[in-house]
């Protein structure tokens, strides 16, 4: 049986490293600058979710409102570099652990909220932290930050010419969100997230110190979520409060994994695959000013999903592998 | 030596219940207790005081010559007191070896080790061969079993049992002592709630009786059913006058 297991973990991780490479490659075919844009966003929505699937998916509190850490990764960033003129290589790391010490603070009061409070209690947090970006003068205000852009740069993590590096990084932060959430799955953390999702008595009464695991698994969501953030700021060159806080970037972090299998390990990532380039696809040849259809496409997906199948799209595979398996 | 379990004087009042009034009971180490008594008679209560579900309104709470009167359940999890529920808390997305495993990775910090552990646990309890089925599909008497492995993958010095073998059919109760006995043969420490009698007299070395918030009686199992006071408990005061 262990051996089961280890070959199991195994394989996902054979299987990861190769559709990496596969889609490091994929460049060399793809040329077209529209195509490569989806394929950025895709691989970014796939981390974002893959960060948000680690606190909501396996620790089961639900976050509608880590717009808020991705907002805060882009504004530390990008706050940091025009005013101090530090790189946005530390300001992505500054970022990451501001975001996580604001998850803390905000998780010591909320995580006492349970099922739905805690979910209304976050999409709170998340326009009151909009709000105030949107009246904060020294931050831009609602006009917000434009990026000054001078060639292309490594250093400063700039490129004009070509989307490419941009491509590469996401692709890397995709995998390391990937990584991480594998190399978790198999830990004493992991374990004691999923045991807090399912029935956190019966997790305090193994020794599991319930309100501890929240807090880590905040932490480690909001630290990868802002990362994200700050990349994001950097692939636009631009940012305002709506267009790094707004309430959709919570909402495309959740779809995902909801659609792929929430609390599992392939689910956001398989989730993003489908989800982002439908968006993308739907919202430019349905029409410019058509916006909604988008939601409206997966709003149907996610219903059909949600009846169909509740465990998500990853639960295709095991079916079939229960079916196939000898006992 | 001291006993490993000890309650001092323990209140618990709900508003204008009280659920314990002034219980005293004690747990030497090695022994099998059973805490006993009617529907409403406070067992639940005390035994929540003592995994650490809530502090006593009153009184204190002594573990292996600690007072952990005001010390959460996880904690005490960590200083030996494992727990099952009345109402199994299996993790139900989970398989019924993780299940184990959360309980090992109490004393085992590294992975290997704890799987290794649960799957000890796993024989021990009868449970190996249902290793990798979700939690979820398991009939309810493997669900009780489950909550027993999973208590006692956290090593504890005692196991406190909460009605684990009510509700059973006669065979699975019969495999259900068995596996009690066989815990403190491996010198765990057992207290176990139960209301039905037949099960658990034979079972234990010591009785405690409950009644209406407080410690009746306590003794042997064969003085505690011929106990007038006992049985009026039970029935009513009509059925004890001729003992």
């Amino acid at each position: 049986m262990d051996k089961d297991f280890a070959t199991r973990r195994r394989r996902d991780l054979i299987i990861a490293a190769v559709l990496t490479a596969l889609a490091a490659l994929a460049p060399l075919f793809i040329k077209d600058v529209y195509v490569q844009n989806i394929l950025i966003l895709t691989l970014m929505y796939a981390a974002l979710s893959q960060s948000w699937n680690i606190l909501s998916g396996y620790c089961g509190q639900i976050s509608l409102g880590h717009a808020l850490y991705f907002g805060i990764g882009a504004y530390t960033t990008e706050l940091l570099f025009t005013k101090f003129g530090v790189l946005p290589w530390f300001g992505m790391l500054a970022g990451g652990a501001v975001a996580a010490a604001i998850a803390m603070g905000l998780g010591y009061p909320f995580f006492r909220l349970r099922g739905h409070y805690f979910v209304i209690a976050t999409i709170v947090i998340a326009e009151i932290g909009l709000l105030l970006f949107q009246n904060w003068e020294w931050a831009g205000a609602a006009m917000g930050i434009t990026i000054p852009v001078r060639g292309d740069s490594w250093l400063k993590f700039q490129f004009m010419r070509s989307k490419l590096p941009y491509f590469y990084f996401a692709l890397v932060l995709c995998s390391l969100a990937w990584f991480v959430t594998w190399w978790l799955e198999d830990s004493k953390w992991g374990f004691w997230w999923r045991a807090v999702k399912d029935n956190p008595e019966a997790a305090e009464s193994l020794g599991v110190v319930v309100f501890n695991s929240k807090m880590g698994a905040a932490a480690v969501s909001a630290f990868l979520v802002a990362i994200g953030g700050a990349f994001y700021a950097q692939f636009l060159a631009y940012i305002d409060p709506e267009s790094v806080m707004g309430f959709q970037f919570s909402l495309l972090m959740a779809l995902p994994a909801v659609l792929g299998g929430i609390g599992t390990l392939w689910g956001p990532v398989l989730g993003a695959a489908i989800l982002i380039p439908m968006t993308e696809l739907t919202r430019s040849y349905i029409g410019g000013s058509g916006r909604g259809v988008d939601l409206i496409v997966y709003g149907t997906l996610i219903v059909l999903i949600s009846l169909a199948l509740p465990q998500g799209l990853v639960s295709l595979f095991s079916r079939a592998k229960r079916k196939g398996a000898t006992r | 030596m001291t006993p490993l379990l000890e309650t001092r004087g323990v209140w618990q009042r709900f508003g204008g219940l009280v659920a314990n009034s002034d219980v005293s009971i004690s747990v030497g180490r090695g022994e099998i207790v059973g805490l006993i008594g009617p529907n409403g008679a406070g067992k639940s209560t005390l035994f929540n005081l003592i995994a650490g579900v809530l502090p006593p309104t009153q009184g204190s709470i002594w573990f292996d010559g600690e007072d952990v009167t005001s010390m959460p359940a996880a904690e005490r999890c960590q200083r030996g007191v494992g727990r099952t529920f009345q109402v199994v808390k299996s993790f139900e997305t989970m398989t019924v070896i993780d299940n184990v495993i959360v309980g090992a990775l109490v004393r085992n910090t590294v992975m290997r080790e704890a799987r290794r552990k649960a799957h000890e646990v796993l024989e021990f309890t009868g449970l190996a061969a249902r290793a990798n089925v979700l939690a979820s599909d398991l009939v309810p008497a493997e669900k009780r079993r489950l909550e027993v492995a999973r208590a006692l993958a956290t090593e504890p010095k005692l196991l406190l049992l909460d009605e684990v073998l009510t509700g059973l059919t006669p065979t699975e109760a019969q495999t259900g002592v068995a596996l009690v006995r066989k815990v403190r043969d491996a010198g765990i420490t057992v207290l176990m709630v139960e209301h039905v009698m037949e099960i658990v007299m034979p079972l234990v070395d010591r009785a405690i009786v409950l009644d209406l918030g407080k410690v009746l009686v306590e003794g042997k199992p064969t003085e505690i059913v011929r106990d007038p006071k006992v049985i009026s408990a039970y029935l009513g005061d009509r059925h004890a006058v001729g003992a």
